[in-house]
């Protein structure tokens, strides 16, 4: 029997950017909170010994222990789906701060198009465009009403980027609060190169500070040091923008936020109507508790926010065969193939150090920024070249040909470390009807409940997107003055082994219809309206950009949400 | 090329660390190792000119290293370790290869550790054949699958070519591993590949990760490679061109008391 423990106002599953961000906003505003979290506290303290590739970058430190959950994966519905049972692909957060703790910080809007991204294509091209069994759909909201939302993120966070926007990017109502990082030899050579290629490379905004800064909150924050232990990694300066050193201190410091770590939540109790609170184990002890609120929300990413809501049957699951229903709907990822590496025979550069979101980005092939009408795929990506600090295990560059291991691995991969540099399409995922997220019917998690089923591979639009990117990135990169130039432009079957990308989207998607989506654009749930589901889960589909900007945008403005809904109650739209 | 840093004393980054850090110090939030540093600070300043740590260690070939000894291989095994993994990254002009940077030493040590034993892994039954994109799907553990491995080369080579893998000429050792890498062995269920591909992961982490654990004796594989392990701070020197040369730190030089 769960014990009971005294009602919250508010109680909030997860304690990352999401979570953070809603818990500050709300408590602010005086509302008491509760703050789940499945693992532990975390602070800069520990992060004095940070900088070890081995712990944090190939073992994982920072990230989710799989032995006690992970997700199982198929990519179609003919075959098995099988347990993730070590990292590959993506890297799931867990303890205080999420993953917004071992982020790169690599900052950028979504485009106007994206939120309407169904309508304009439509507009602009037909219908017809729209390939079978692409599910593409609207989100329910506009840049521009998301536009006040980034600010807020912005502010907060202390996002530095260039004092004017490209003509390719939504307007902008104020400008980045901190000037951009500085330029690396490398990012200079990119920028170059994509003026010569005929295109306008911007610096890319970045959550890692250039410079110390006090945010509207009041908290006081040092200038990223270029240290090259970022992504994977805790930063011991605070430096980069995390839960931890920004919104959750805020949070802390009203007295009005408890948080509870080591606190897994497995059920939102609910009478299908409204939910009465969450249940929880409290995992060192194993014992159970019910949390009445008035408010439950979501924030625990998109596989538990996905699972949760199955797990705890509400919400509409989605059935792929008639494409209806909206729990589990839209799972999309990030199509990292296409790119080019350059190899410099006479040329150094000190790509040990970087930071995070150091880089310069092309935005002329992202979202609908060109022409479509010939091309075999819609949206596009963002072109960048990043110095995010490489570190000698990982950081082996070989050109084609190149043994792995022996004698010319050694020699060449060493004589390339300092001599290589790579420019990168950052792809758009578009939702298709069968890539969902479902309950696997066979492996459970420690507790003994249903892990979350992946059915997701790359179709023949991720494959020309690749294609096309990928000829891009050549045109950049020939013109950087490299000895030569290799490029990736091959994109075969979704493989859950090597890293691509953590930028996971969808399953309980924001919209303005019921039948379509799962929530409005507050991110409350249609069908229990104290009940608020937040995160890239409500992405309709993902952008040729990093999500959390959106994320972090989506979350203020459900923290406003919120707080409507505590003084009147009902539905927000 | 720049020569900027090194000798440059650790002092400077950490001076700079503080310069930053410490603006925070009054602000809603302080840095949790703002206070840590600072004590080290206050102590390594009145050292002051003293050298880094690094700097002024001895040579490491006089003394022993007690760290050097084994707590999952046996001798064979350890041996077969050393020789394989000599062969993945072999001592050349460039320097040593990872038997003299201790790589063998470093797998040893993490087959006995969480790594070897898949603590942090999902190792719930049942195990299924799977897709090659569906990653590592086997019952075994790593240190299992080493052990098992490890005998294999053995095996394999007696078979092949009627001597111990240790005993080889380098080009056969090479022509072993080539078969294993290519999954051209029968070993009774143990895939040769994946077997192979862990072993060759391992050397690489043994010769380029802190010499915390075992590898990289000295930093010697950093130093080939012009790595300068982790220093506190580029700040000043993000904007320079060239390779930019600094003596290598290691997580040790960050311990105070
Ligand atoms: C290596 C890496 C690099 C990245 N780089 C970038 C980047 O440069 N730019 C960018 O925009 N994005 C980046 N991302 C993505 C970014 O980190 C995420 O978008 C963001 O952190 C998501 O925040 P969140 O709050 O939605 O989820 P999370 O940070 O995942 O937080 C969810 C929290 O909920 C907890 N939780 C989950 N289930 C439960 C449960 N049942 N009970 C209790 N607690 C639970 C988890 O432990 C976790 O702490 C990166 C991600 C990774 C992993
Ligand atoms: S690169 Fe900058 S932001 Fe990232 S961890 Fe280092 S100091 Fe912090």
């Amino acid at each position: 029997m769960a014990t009971n423990m005294p009602k919250a106002t508010v109680a909030i599953v997860g304690m990352g950017w999401v979570g953070g961000v809603i818990a500050a906003e709300l408590t602010k505003a005086g509302h008491d909170v509760v703050g789940f979290e499945r693992g532990k506290s975390r602070s800069t303290a520990d992060y004095y010994h940070v900088h070890d590739e081995l712990r944090y970058a190939n073992r994982y430190e920072l990230m989710q222990d799989l032995s006690k959950e992970t997700v199982t994966y198929r990519n179609n519905e003919k075959i098995t789906a099988l347990p993730m049972r070590t990292y590959g692909s993506f890297l799931l957060g867990n303890g205080l701060g999420g993953a917004g703790v071992h982020w790169n910080g690599q900052y950028f809007r979504f485009l106007p198009y994206d939120f309407q991204i169904k309508s304009k294509t439509v507009e602009r091209y037909g219908a017809g465009k729209i390939p079978e069994g692409m599910t593409i759909q609207d989100w329910g909201i506009t840049y521009d009403e998301l536009e006040p939302y980034f600010v807020k993120f912005e502010q907060m966070a202390g996002i530095s980027g260039d004092p004017t926007t490209v003509d390719h990017v939504g307007k902008m109502s104020q400008p980045f609060p901190i000037g951009p990082m500085k330029q690396s030899p490398a990012v200079k050579l990119f920028r170059d190169a994509a003026a010569k290629a005929g295109f306008q490379a911007y610096t890319m905004p970045s959550a890692n500070l250039a410079d110390n800064y006090t945010n509207p909150d009041g908290i006081e924050r040092a200038a990223c040091q270029y240290c090259g232990y970022c992504e994977r990694f805790g930063c011991e300066y605070g430096a980069k923008a995390d839960p931890c050193v920004t919104v959750l201190p805020v949070a802390l410091n009203t007295g009005k936020l408890e948080i509870r770590t080591f606190s897994n939540v497995t059920k939102i109790v609910h009478d299908g109507k409204k939910a009465s609170g969450v249940q929880y184990i409290h995992v060192p002890t194993g014992e159970e508790y019910f949390q009445p609120a008035d408010v439950v929300i979501l924030a625990s990413y998109v596989f538990s926010n996905t699972r949760l809501l199955l797990l705890s049957d509400l919400g509409k699951k989605y059935d792929p065969d008639s494409g209806t229903g909206v729990i589990g709907k839209n799972y999309c990822y990030q199509v990292l193939g296409a790119g080019t590496t350059a190899y410099f025979d006479d040329k150094e550069f000190s790509t040990f150090m970087g930071a995070g979101a150091l880089g310069a980005t092309v935005d002329e092939f992202n979202g609908d920024n060109f022409d479509h009408s010939e091309l075999g795929f819609l949206h596009g990506a963002s072109i960048s070249l990043t110095q995010t600090g490489l570190r000698p295990i990982a950081n082996n560059p070989t050109p084609s040909g190149t043994p792995s291991w022996g004698k010319d691995f050694k020699a060449t991969s060493i004589k390339y470390a300092n001599r290589s540099l790579s420019v990168g399409a950052q792809g758009s995922s578009l939702p298709f009807r069968h890539h969902y997220l479902d309950l696997d019917p066979t492996y459970k998690d420690a507790h003994g409940l249903p892990l979350i089923r992946m059915t997701f591979d790359f179709e023949d639009q991720d494959k020309n997107l690749v294609k096309h990117l990928a000829a891009q990135t050549k045109k950049i990169a020939d013109q950087m003055g490299a000895t030569k130039t290799e490029t990736r432009d091959a994109m075969t079957t979704y493989n859950i082994t090597p890293y691509q990308s953590t930028h996971n989207t969808g399953g309980v998607l924001m919209g303005d219809d019921p039948a379509t989506s799962a929530v409005n654009n507050y991110l409350q749930m249609w069908d229990a309206d104290n009940v608020f589901v937040c995160g890239a889960s409500a992405f309709a589909h993902n952008s040729g950009y990093n999500p959390t900007a959106t994320v972090g945008a989506l979350a203020y403005r459900t923290a406003e949400g919120v707080g409507k809904y505590l003084a009147k109650g009902g539905s927000l739209v | 090329m720049a020569k900027d840093g090194a000798d440059r004393p650790q002092d400077e980054s950490r001076r700079r660390f503080l310069k930053y850090t410490g603006t925070a110090v009054g602000g809603l939030v302080v840095g949790g190792v703002v206070g840590g540093l600072i004590g080290s600070q206050a102590k390594n300043a009145k050292e002051e000119p003293a050298p880094s740590p690094s700097g002024s260690a001895p040579a490491a070939s006089n003394e022993r290293d007690y760290n050097q000894a084994l707590m999952f291989f046996n001798q064979e095994q350890f041996q077969t370790a050393e020789a394989a993994a000599e062969r993945i990254f072999p001592t050349d002009d460039l320097g040593p290869g990872a038997k003299d940077l201790g790589a063998a030493f470093f797998i040893d040590h993490q087959m006995a550790g969480m790594y070897g034993t898949n603590a942090r892994d999902y190792m719930t039954p049942p195990f299924q054949t799977a897709e090659a994109y569906q990653g590592y799907q086997l019952a075994f553990k790593r240190q299992e699958l080493m052990a098992l491995g490890l005998d294999a080369l053995d095996e394999y080579s007696q078979d092949k070519h009627q001597s111990a893998f240790v005993k080889l000429s380098e080009d056969l050792q090479d022509e072993v591993l080539s078969a294993f890498e290519a999954n051209e062995v029968e070993l009774k269920g143990i895939p040769a590949a994946t077997f192979f591909t862990m072993l060759r992961n391992l050397t690489i982490e043994g010769v380029y990760a802190d010499p915390l654990y075992g590898g990289n004796k000295n930093m010697t594989g950093w130093k080939m490679k012009s790595y300068p392990g982790n220093q506190m701070s580029y700040y000043d020197a993000i904007e320079k061109d060239g390779l930019v040369k600094y003596e290598p730190q290691s997580l040790h030089d960050h311990l105070t008391s």
